[in-house]
């Protein structure tokens, strides 16, 4: 999204909702969360999640697929606030430099 | 473009006003939907007659007394953002007071007319005039016109909003008299009918507005992605302002007769000195130079009326065959090399292979009086300076050292 100055609306007036969808911040991350699947609960049996309550930018999946529990970070999002490291219970997220 | 006719002697009322009550009545014919304004000498008389006007049920306008000049900006650009004619007026510390929404409304490029009864700034307090109020605005994205008399600031008034509201500016507009000196006088005014006002500006269109059934959110953020696209749009809106100013003035002389441009010459065609001010002493000046004429002496004026967008290449043509240009302008800019009218004058000049010399004379601070005398002065240093081929950067004229 690097658009000219006259493919823009005027005085950066915002003309439709659901916008922020294409402000990518994660180009803001100076360090990233690094998830290990082995201590994670979601991935053991489907519970906690804190780290996907506690996330402010909705950059956390936790996804179930055929039975199974998957997890993945939406980097487009993820600022690297460190947030989710600070709350899992289990240390399962580590941040690391990016 | 409306269609405009001119309009008959005998509907034309004269009536004697002073420069604030020109502008009142100039805003009621304009058919304002909102005026918020904060009182400040010498603006007063203008919202306090605008006032009369809404008390007496002659105008259908909503009036928001504030408290303050930052909120009454602010007031005027939320009545803007909706679609409304919108207009407030002030003075030195209340200007001072409203900077950071007159960024705002020049940014989100609000049509609002400002009407500046310029005014000095404290320390002391001051009440009279100089034009370090809006001199210090100049880089607030407003359009700035300055006019010498009532009748002036009457017609620039009407214009001002047909100029901001064109489709192609979309940007604020300061109609700004000399305090006391034309605020409080009495002159000769020659008004409109009404109805002539209200077809030559007709409703305002708003580009896009706030309205609840189309939802758009206004003056949001914009970092280092977007910010610079931003600037770049308001400054192409202010570098199609000559182009509107020339159509909205020639049907308001097809109107009226009357005319203005963006600067005024007199006498200028064959002077060796050009002075170069605005505001009231543009008239002082047109009086000393007949005076100067009668002995010889090859003198003019430039009386410049749009300070902003400053009319560069049009006033090098100008100037350009002068031998000196004496600017007078009653503003110190302190520690700057010259003053803000010097600044423009020297920068317009200095592309020319052959540049008139220029003088800079910072005169009538605090409202201190400007008399023919001080304008004589100038001219006369300015002759020195010719002879010895060099002229300091700037000077102070009628103070006491």
């Amino acid at each position: 999204m690097s658009k000219r100055f006259d493919e823009i609306p005027m005085a950066g007036i915002i003309i439709e909702p659901g916008n922020a969808m294409e402000y990518k911040t994660g180009g803001w991350r100076a360090m990233r969360p690094v998830h290990t699947d082995e201590t994670c609960l979601w991935i053991k049996n489907g519970t906690c999640g804190l780290c996907w309550i506690y996330c402010p930018d909705n950059a956390v999946r936790l996804i179930e697929e055929n039975g199974k529990y998957r997890y993945e970070y939406d980097y487009d999002y993820c600022k690297g606030c460190g947030i989710c490291a600070n709350q899992c219970p289990t240390g399962s997220i580590k941040m690391e430099s990016e | 473009m409306t269609v405009v006719e001119r309009v008959p002697t005998d509907k034309v009322v004269v009536e004697g006003m002073t420069g604030d009550a020109a502008i009142a009545h100039a805003l009621k014919q304009c058919d304002i939907d909102v005026l918020a304004a904060y009182p400040i000498t010498p603006q007063t008389i203008i919202v306090e007659d605008f006032q009369k006007f809404v008390a007496n049920g002659e105008v259908k306008t909503r009036v928001i007394p504030v408290e303050s000049e930052h909120s009454a900006m602010s007031a005027c650009v939320g009545a803007s953002a909706v679609g409304a004619r919108v207009a407030t007026a002030t003075a030195s510390a209340g200007l001072a007071l409203m900077w950071e929404i007159l960024y705002c409304a020049a940014s989100m490029r609000m049509p609002i007319v400002l009407a500046v009864a310029n005014r000095a700034l404290s320390a002391p307090i001051n009440i009279h005039n100089d034009w370090s109020d809006s001199y210090g605005a100049r880089d607030s994205g407003f359009i700035q016109i300055y006019c010498q008399s009532c009748q002036e600031a009457y017609d620039t008034v009407i214009m001002a909003f047909k100029i901001a509201e064109d489709h192609d500016v979309l940007l604020p507009v300061m109609v700004c008299i000399d305090g006391f000196i034309l605020s409080h006088n009495v002159e000769r005014v020659e008004m409109l009918p009404t109805e002539a006002v209200q077809q030559f500006l007709g409703v305002r269109k708003p580009a896009i507005a706030l309205d609840p059934d189309n939802p758009v959110t206004m003056g949001p953020l914009a970092l280092t992605d977007y910010y610079f696209e931003f600037k770049e749009q308001q400054d192409r809106a202010m570098a199609r302002v000559p182009e509107v100013f020339e159509r909205v003035e020639s049907e308001f002389e097809k109107m009226t007769g009357r005319r203005y441009g963006r600067f005024e010459t007199y006498r200028v065609e064959d002077a060796d000195i050009i002075i170069f001010t605005h505001s009231t002493p543009g008239g002082t000046a047109k009086a000393v130079v007949d005076a100067l004429r009668e002995r010889g002496e090859k003198v003019g004026v430039v009386r410049l009326r749009m300070f902003r967008p400053f009319p560069a290449e049009a006033l090098r043509e100008v100037l350009r065959n002068a031998k000196a240009v004496a600017v007078f302008e009653k503003c110190r800019s302190f520690g700057a090399p010259s003053n803000p009218l010097a600044l423009e004058v020297r920068t317009a000049l200095y592309d020319l292979d052959e540049r008139p010399l220029v003088t800079d004379f910072v005169i009538g601070l605090g409202g201190r009086d400007v008399p023919p005398s001080t304008i004589v002065e100038g001219v006369e240093k300015t002759k020195e300076y010719l002879k010895a081929g060099r002229a300091p950067l700037y000077e102070t004229l009628g103070v006491r050292k």
